[in-house]
């Protein structure tokens, strides 16, 4: 609530600097919601995505990652909430001119070959006849399909029929691109030219807007993150910044009392449950901030434990995501 | 304009359709019997002229009758591809997900649904006018007789198949390729046995069978639009179909055409409205 008021007095201070930042960014969303029926696919979410860069957009299954995109991308209407993309309301054509979307259950006209298909969506960009004759060689080579332009889609591996889909969402030279699980089909080299494209797309100043569940692929490309978890941002920020936040220690200890795990598990999150022997040393990691660290040592030696090791873990995304997943977001 | 990109592109899809192909080997194969029957008609009347039993009468009437139920074939063909074809234009697309990468591009909901009527439409209005065509040039090249009214009567049959060409797409905005094929075919009938009903009760003089059918017919007009365009065929002195259902004894008013397009209109509008309301 107080995010809210706090948001109108902006306004109404300084309503035309706020409108200005929202120009200026690719993708804002403001509290978008949708239900379907009385259930709520996407409870509350606010996302700023700064022109140029790699977003990454993460989430479990089910978290409304889908439902989002396909609101951002005019398939579906939020319930409420505010949204802007390239700075304007979606429903201006000229701002969809500027994006391109690969679609997650994406299904082509399979009786289409390959350049008809991206001469089709080329005419719905509304490119000249010129444009989609010097375009479509272009981007077959940038997804590497140029020796199949007069290959029917019907005959397609799926991994191609991939690449074609990224194709078609680049034929209009975009500004902003969605690309809903874009390596799913694709085998490790796929995947590696898939990544390479996406680092050329952000090396020419294009936005990508990148659903993904392969944790690897987002955190080798990625400026910024955010983990969606039951329809809201979980966690949200560089990924540098947020891999340092949510830090983790690795602690051996030995003569720990009764009771002092079972006291620091109701306070941190321990990530693997330690065996207690008598005498023997034990190890067990805890997920908490770094300023938490003399903390967490505190507890421990004040406890009576005798702490022989305390060292700083370097978190991988997934164990991130694995932790705002099913803790975190009470930031 | 944004649509026609949809348009041509659904009347190339359409054509490349297995059931579209099968629907025109059909016609083929129904022109090619016409003719042939139409041929045994000629010879069997020539044959019969110089008999000690002549007809009673002129080539014409049996030319007329001939043509009349070659174009009710025409006209029933012309529905069951407008249903067929149609029948999953948007929900199929919808559940394929074809029309995913589709919205997001720079063109309005509405147009899509449009271009695909429009493609489709096409193809109909050619579709049927190449078959009212073969059965009026069968008749001409023959029988040496040609039908009055060519022109009004093709643009009936094909109003036939446009009407339930929007019927078709705007059910496909609500209801599953199944669902919306039964319901569309269903009310098709419908409408067959409503113009039967109002024959009959015309013929007894019931009002309330007569009126039965005259609600039915403007429910779904298509049989309303047949019976004009059958009229126009009739021989206006002897119709021996004018109390079948291939024919028309009372004609329907000229009003109906604007009714039906009228009616169109109202069914491809509310078929654009429809979809820009849905959740994809």
């Amino acid at each position: 609530m107080s995010g809210r008021v706090a948001g109108v007095t902006e306004h109404a201070a300084g309503g035309a600097q706020v409108e200005g930042r929202h120009r200026s960014l690719a993708i804002y969303t403001e509290d978008l919601r949708k239900e379907y029926g009385s259930k709520v696919a996407v409870e509350g979410l606010s996302l700023e995505v700064e022109r140029g860069e790699v977003f990454g957009f993460l989430g479990p299954n089910g978290a409304g990652k889908t439902t989002a995109i396909k609101m951002m991308n005019g398939l579906t209407r939020p319930t409420s909430g505010r949204m802007s993309i390239l700075g304007l309301p979606l429903g201006d054509l000229e701002t969809r001119r500027r994006i391109g979307f690969l679609p997650e259950q994406f299904r082509f006209h399979e009786w289409l070959r390959a350049d008809e298909f991206l001469d089709f969506h080329g005419q719905l960009y509304g490119m000249s006849r010129a444009e989609r004759r010097k375009r479509i060689p272009e981007v077959l080579e940038l997804v590497g399909l140029e020796e199949r332009a007069r290959t029917r889609l019907r005959a397609f591996s799926k991994g191609m029929l991939q690449r074609i889909g990224i194709a078609q969402a680049l034929m209009n030279d975009p500004v902003l691109v969605f690309l809903d699980e874009p390596t799913s089909a694709l085998d490790p080299i796929g995947r590696r030219d898939v990544r390479d494209l996406i680092r050329e797309l952000r090396s020419r100043g294009v936005t990508v807007f990148l659903n993904s569940h392969l944790l690897s692929e987002v955190e080798s490309v990625c400026d910024r993150v955010a983990i969606i978890k039951e329809g809201r941002v979980a966690a949200m920020g560089p990924l540098r910044e947020l891999l340092g936040r949510q830090h983790a220690v690795e602690v051996r200890a030995s003569d720990l009392p009764d009771g002092l795990l079972d006291e620091l598990g109701r306070r941190y999150r321990l990530l693997e449950s330690p065996v207690s022997r008598d005498g023997l040393p034990v190890s067990f990691s805890v997920a908490l901030a770094e300023d938490e660290v003399p903390e967490l040592a505190r507890m421990l030696v004040g406890g009576g434990a005798r702490l022989l090791e305390l060292t700083p873990l370097q978190r991988s995304l997934e164990e991130l995501f694995v932790d705002v997943v099913q803790v975190g977001g009470d930031r | 304009m944004r649509s026609l990109v949809i348009a041509r592109f659904t009347f190339r899809e359409a054509i490349r359709k297995r059931m579209v192909l099968g629907v025109l080997l059909l016609s083929v194969a129904f022109v090619g019997l016409y003719a042939f029957g139409f041929h045994a008609m000629r010879d069997n009347y020539e044959a019969r002229l110089h008999s000690s039993s002549p007809m009673m009468l002129g080539f014409g009437v049996y030319a007329g009758m001939l043509e009349q139920l070659g174009l009710y074939v025409v006209n029933f063909l012309g529905g069951v591809l407008a249903i067929f074809a149609a029948v999953g234009s948007i929900a199929s697309e919808v559940d394929a997900g074809t029309l995913h990468a589709i919205v997001p591009k720079p063109i309005r909901r509405w147009e899509i649904v449009f271009g695909k009527w429009l493609g489709y439409a096409a193809m109909l209005a050619v579709y049927v006018a190449l078959m009212c065509a073969s059965v009026f040039l069968t008749g001409q090249l023959i029988g040496g007789y040609l039908l009055d009214n060519t022109g009004p009567v093709t643009g009936l049959v094909v109003l036939v198949s446009v009407l339930l060409l929007s019927l078709t797409v705007l059910g496909s905005t609500f209801f599953s390729s199944v669902t919306n094929g039964i319901v569309v075919f269903m009310l098709y009938g419908v409408a067959l046995m409503g113009g039967m009903v109002k024959q009959v009760g015309e013929f007894l003089a019931n009002t309330t069978l007569t009126n039965v059918g005259t609600v039915v017919g403007v429910l779904i007009p298509s049989d309303t639009l047949w019976k004009l365009a059958s009229y126009l065929v009739q021989n206006p002195g002897v119709a021996p179909l004018s109390n079948t259902p291939f024919g028309a004894s009372v004609p329907p008013g000229d009003g109906y055409v604007v009714y039906a397009l009228a009616y169109v209109a109202a069914a491809v509008a509310l078929s654009c409205w429809a979809f820009s309301q849905r959740d994809l």
